[in-house]
């Protein structure tokens, strides 16, 4: 498969993992080990002297690069400080943007959003906003300096897939930085379908972390990611309202 | 002097500084990060940073999520 290519940096997995809802650290570490994952994103949070072993020391042990989000924060504000405080602690200058609108649905507030992606522009960091299936919020983001948007299918963990495949298909023919489909996968058809419709990778965690046998569905999602790519490029039939016999008719 | 580290109110000796206050919590030095009053405080300030009354230090570090 071809490179993902983010910023200049090349990757040639193009599914890119979250670490939330894993029930252990050995869990996450197969799973990741199954996804062919090249690069994971973790949470900023209080640091807590009780807790057993670190998310860090997994990606470290499996040359993972680290994606550090600002998950939890409600305002520019906080995710501009987040974001520089993991840059601070991990010693890297990119940040999944994340802005949660309410707790309820968890949706990306886009006003704050983009405020935080220019202050951070500005600042230096590579930028990855995680945003709604809004085309023309992607596209100011773009214009704003994001190095990636993340449009999401449908709401954090739900696992309902592509609600709108429409605007992201919109928001893939707009762009001219990496289109990442980021939220709501449920299974493996999901990221297929995300890859098909022109995505350039697909970021999950739950669909993977919350499976029965997460092990056994990270090596599906990396299948269905590959598939969901070839099948892209290879250029799918058009749609027919009627039958087109593929043999020759008559006798 | 009174400060508050991670939400938690703490009495501590006048002049203490971000590395005295950050080792009460961990000894790592790498994968933590500090804010005072929500400024970062680098790495390398941290043995010349002093606490004020009523700080607000937060230590951050990376955990599973998102």
């Amino acid at each position: 498969m071809d490179d993902l290519l983010i910023a200049g940096e090349k990757f040639s997995s193009r599914l890119i993992m979250g670490t939330g809802g894993a029930p252990s650290l050995e869990v996450l570490d197969q799973a990741l080990v199954a996804s062919g994952t090249e690069l994971t994103t973790v949470a900023m949070r209080r640091l807590d002297p009780g807790a057993p072993g670190s998310v860090l020391d997994v990606l470290r042990e499996r040359g993972i690069k680290v994606l550090p989000n600002t998950a939890g924060c409600f305002t520019a504000g906080d995710a501009v400080l987040t974001a520089r405080l993991a840059r601070e602690a991990l010693g890297t200058n990119w940040v999944k943007l994340e802005v949660i609108a309410d707790e309820r649905t968890l949706l990306p507030d886009p006003i704050e959003t983009f405020d935080a992606a220019e202050r951070l522009v500005a600042d230096g960091f590579v930028v990855l906003p995680y945003i709604g299936d809004d085309p023309a919020l992607a596209r100011r983001l773009e214009l704003a300096g994001c190095a990636a948007v993340m449009p999401l299918g449908a709401p954090i963990g739900s696992g309902l897939g592509i609600r709108n495949p429409h605007n992201i298909e919109l928001i893939v023919e707009a762009a001219s930085v990496p289109v990442i489909l980021d939220a709501g996968i449920g299974t493996a058809s999901d990221a297929a379908l995300a890859m098909e419709l022109g995505c350039d990778a697909v970021l999950l965690a739950t669909a993977v972390t919350r499976a029965q046998r997460p092990e056994m569905m990270a090596t599906a999602m990396r299948a269905a990611v590959q598939a969901g790519r070839l099948a892209h490029q290879a250029g799918r039939i058009p749609r027919r309202r009627y039958a087109e016999a593929s043999s020759p008719t008559g006798p | 002097m009174n400060v508050t580290i991670n939400g938690a109110p703490h009495e501590v000796p006048d002049g203490t500084t971000v590395a005295q206050a950050v080792l009460t919590l961990t000894t790592a030095t790498t994968g933590v990060a500090v804010a005072v009053n929500d400024e970062v405080v680098t790495r390398s300030a941290w043995e010349t940073t002093a606490l004020g009354d009523s700080d607000r230090m937060e230590v951050l570090t990376a955990v599973q999520g998102g």
